[in-house]
């Protein structure tokens, strides 16, 4: 009753001023509860979060005593978080990577006007359907050293510990781990990637039917092979949905928990460990919160890096 | 054409993005629903047993508590999953709302005392000790893990060990191999062992406190219990060169396991030596509920146990204990449970299910089976030891530090960085 007589009140001022429309208005009041409750539950507590992670809340007891940066300090030097960083590194280089070439691939695949499409269109979406905890938990047997598909590998004499393994390839020494390629990881890639590139042939194919065929048929004419078509027409097109499907993913994989928990754990000496695992691990198993929130703000800006520029372009591409 | 496509991804990534913090909540919304209402009349009993045998148990503990206060409304609020993880986590954040359970289950030792004790959460429950006579019907060292500063905190429903060896017997006898006593006899059984093909010993540390269990055993049966126990009350520094010593008898004992490790779980690793694939395992003694539960073997007719390498006269407890927070509305009913769960017929009608001894010295034997009946006697003599794996040695946070170095430790195999490791970690033992 109040909210409606305060809102009948400044309607009428508005009035007055003609700046504000009736319809503007409405917006506004729709708008209210939703900004209202984003900023408590989600804003609010990202800044809640960014204090205890300069806090002392490292038992039980909360102690929201200022210690500054001294638990990012711990974190940076901790051989687990080293070990995370380069994991979350490489996994996401190599899982945008296949999602987007196989991605593309499939997705020209079918724009070919085969028959029976929407049958293929539908069984390279269907895993996106499935929980991240079922893929790991297939895949987990699937490319079990002693089971799975090894059975057949070992047939043809390619043994592979897949994510056993605990090669860090080419193992520079940094800090106080080996940076390189961990191996155990490409393992956890494929699982990704067979369960995300559904979306991303979604996307490239979306993008290929809008491309008009007059386009082709003038590079054609021009005297362009298919692929000098495909690399030099197609793909240009089709950029702004590679930004999109790299963003996509990059804060999939930047924030990755479920399939690394339910597939690997954190692995033989960290090998399969990302920052999402230690969080829960730290924060719920050793009762360090300062230390699990300071790893959700290192997260959320790891992500940050990555939309903000894109949030900010497409503003300005549409103002 | 590019700016019409351009703005539809973005709106479409806005839309991702918008829904995706919606699918996370979701799974806050699970944990909230299993923890249900603790209105003031029902008593909601908060655990993590929800496996085959253990919640067999705890209906059978709630059953005869039925029977004696049939008007009293239970609600058996076991949150399931991570062998505890995730119901530590729900209490935890129950805990600090306010909102705690009637009562709930906490490994007694370090969990208990400095957690919930030293935060402020828990009641003393000395009168119901006196009340129920109860100060000689539990082991004197086992009262003391769930005692502060001379205050009793929990009642003790179970005991389980944690140092046992389990080895196949067929087997055992088949590569003529004696279950050792020692170091020495263990490592020459797996050289043995690994000469007939077999795979020693059977390790899955998928998650990584199995490895860590390994080691607590190692360092028990290097150091004894009187100076295991003094690691963590810091009368023993962690370079002690005994301790390096325990390092070097783990890492041998690390060079007979079978090379998948990694991709198992505690429950995979067993299974390994049911088959006859692997020889021996060392896990605390739910395995036995594993191996004749889930997997119908015989007791003593096809695996065997003793005590691991060095530990015979000693016993690495692990007990469940239910305690009264503050602050619940009910704590005449909650003290009524807690009589029933420490009376004589509470414990007999839980751990034969379970698989666990009872907490009691005065328990009727005929219960148990034969492992049960060896145990219980063993209990009666050893020198108890608490377990650091499972937290009554030392606070959760020195516990996961000390997974971590192991998880380390198991691959690179450098003993001088586990033991820095371990002394750098101890400044949480405080």
């Amino acid at each position: 009753m109040k909210t409606e007589t305060t809102m009948r009140s400044v309607t009428v001022t508005t009035r007055k001023k003609r700046s504000l429309t009736k319809d503007h208005m409405l917006a506004i009041g729709f708008l209210i509860p939703s900004i209202l409750l984003v900023g408590v539950f989600v804003y609010g507590f990202i800044g809640w979060t960014g204090y205890v992670s300069l806090s002392n809340w490292n038992s039980l007891v909360p102690d929201f005593s200022f210690v500054g940066l001294k638990n990012y300090l711990y974190l940076f030097g901790d051989f687990r978080f080293q070990a995370d960083l380069r994991n979350t590194l490489f996994f996401t280089i190599m899982f945008i990577l296949a999602v987007i070439v196989v991605g593309q691939i499939l997705a020209i695949l079918l724009d070919q006007k085969i028959q029976q499409e929407s049958l293929f269109r539908n069984i390279f979406f269907f895993p996106m359907a499935l929980s991240f905890v079922v893929t790991g938990v297939v895949w987990q047997w699937l490319l079990n050293p002693s089971t799975g598909v090894n059975l057949f590998l070992a047939k043809l004499g390619l043994d592979s510990k897949w994510y056993t393994d605990t090669t860090i390839f080419p193992a520079i020494g940094w800090g106080k781990i080996e940076f390189g390629i961990p191996i155990a990881m490409i393992a956890v890639v494929i699982a990704a990637v067979w369960q995300m590139t559904g979306f991303s042939v979604a996307m490239y194919l979306a993008g290929l039917r809008g491309v008009p065929e007059e386009v082709r048929e003038a590079a054609r004419m021009d005297g362009a092979n298919e692929f000098q078509v495909y690399w030099k027409i197609i793909m240009p097109i089709l950029r702004p949905i590679t930004v999109s499907v790299i963003i996509i993913m990059a804060h999939i994989s930047l924030k990755i928990f479920d399939l690394i928990y339910a597939m690997t754990g954190p692995g033989a000496n960290f090998v399969t460990d990302v920052p999402g695992v230690y969080m829960y691990e730290t924060t719920f198993r050793g009762n360090y919160y300062a230390n699990g929130a300071a790893i959700a703000v290192v997260m959320l800006l790891a992500v940050a890096i990555f939309i903000v520029p894109y949030l900010w372009s497409s503003r300005k591409g549409e103002a | 054409m590019k700016g019409r496509l351009k703005s539809f991804t973005g709106w479409f990534l806005i839309l991702v993005l918008a829904l995706g913090p919606l699918s996370a909540c979701s799974s806050s919304d699970e944990t909230n629903s299993s923890g249900g209402s603790s209105s003031d009349e029902t008593l909601d009993i908060f655990s993590w047993w929800t496996g085959a045998g253990e919640e067999d148990g705890l209906n059978a503990l709630i059953d005869l508590f039925k029977e004696e206060y049939p008007d009293i409304e239970v609600e058996n609020a076991a949150v399931a999953g991570g062998a505890g993880t995730n119901a530590k986590a729900v209490l935890a954040s129950r805990m600090q709302g306010d909102d705690p359970p009637a009562t709930f289950q906490v490994h007694g030792g370090s969990e208990l005392n400095d957690g919930w004790v030293a935060a402020g959460k828990m009641e003393t429950l000395n009168d119901l000790y006196e009340s129920e006579g109860w100060e000689d019907k539990f082991p004197e060292d086992l009262i003391d893990l769930v005692s502060k500063d001379g205050d009793i905190y929990s009642v003790p429903v179970n005991i389980h060990r944690g140092n046992v060896l389990w080895y196949n017997t067929s087997v055992f006898e088949e590569s003529g191999v004696e279950p050792p006593k020692t170091f020495d006899e263990f490592f020459a059984a797996a050289d043995k062992l690994q000469e007939a093909g077999v795979t020693p010993l059977a390790l899955g540390d998928k998650e990584p406190w199995t490895a860590t269990h390994l080691f607590e055993t190692a360092l028990l049966g290097t150091l004894g219990a009187d100076d295991y126990k003094k690691l963590f009350t810091g009368e023993l520094s962690f370079s002690d060169p005994k301790v390096k010593e325990a390092a070097e008898n783990f890492k041998k004992m690390l060079s007979y396991v079978n090379e998948d490790h990694s991709s198992r779980n505690w429950q995979d690793a067993s299974q390994l030596v049911a088959d006859g694939e692997a020889a021996m395992n060392v896990m605390g003694d739910w395995a036995k509920g594993y191996f004749v539960n889930d997997l119908n073997l015989k007791v003593k007719d096809d695996f065997g146990w003793v005590a691991t390498p060095g530990t015979e006269e000693m016993f690495m407890v692990i007990t469940d204990t239910f305690g009264l927070p503050k602050g619940v509305s009910n704590p005449e009913d909650v003290k009524k449970f807690l009589s029933v769960l420490g009376s004589v017929e509470g414990q007999d009608a839980f751990n034969p299910l379970k698989g666990s001894i009872p907490a009691r010295v005065d328990a009727d034997l005929s219960n148990y089976d034969e492992y049960g009946k060896e145990t219980i006697e063993d209990f009666k003599s050893a020198s108890l030891a608490p377990s650091l794996a499972h937290g009554s040695a030392a606070p959760e946070g020195f516990v996961t530090k000390v997974n971590q170095a192991i998880n380390i430790f198991v691959t690179q195999q450098d003993v001088d960085q586990l033991i820095s490791s371990l002394e750098d970690a101890s400044g949480d033992l405080k």
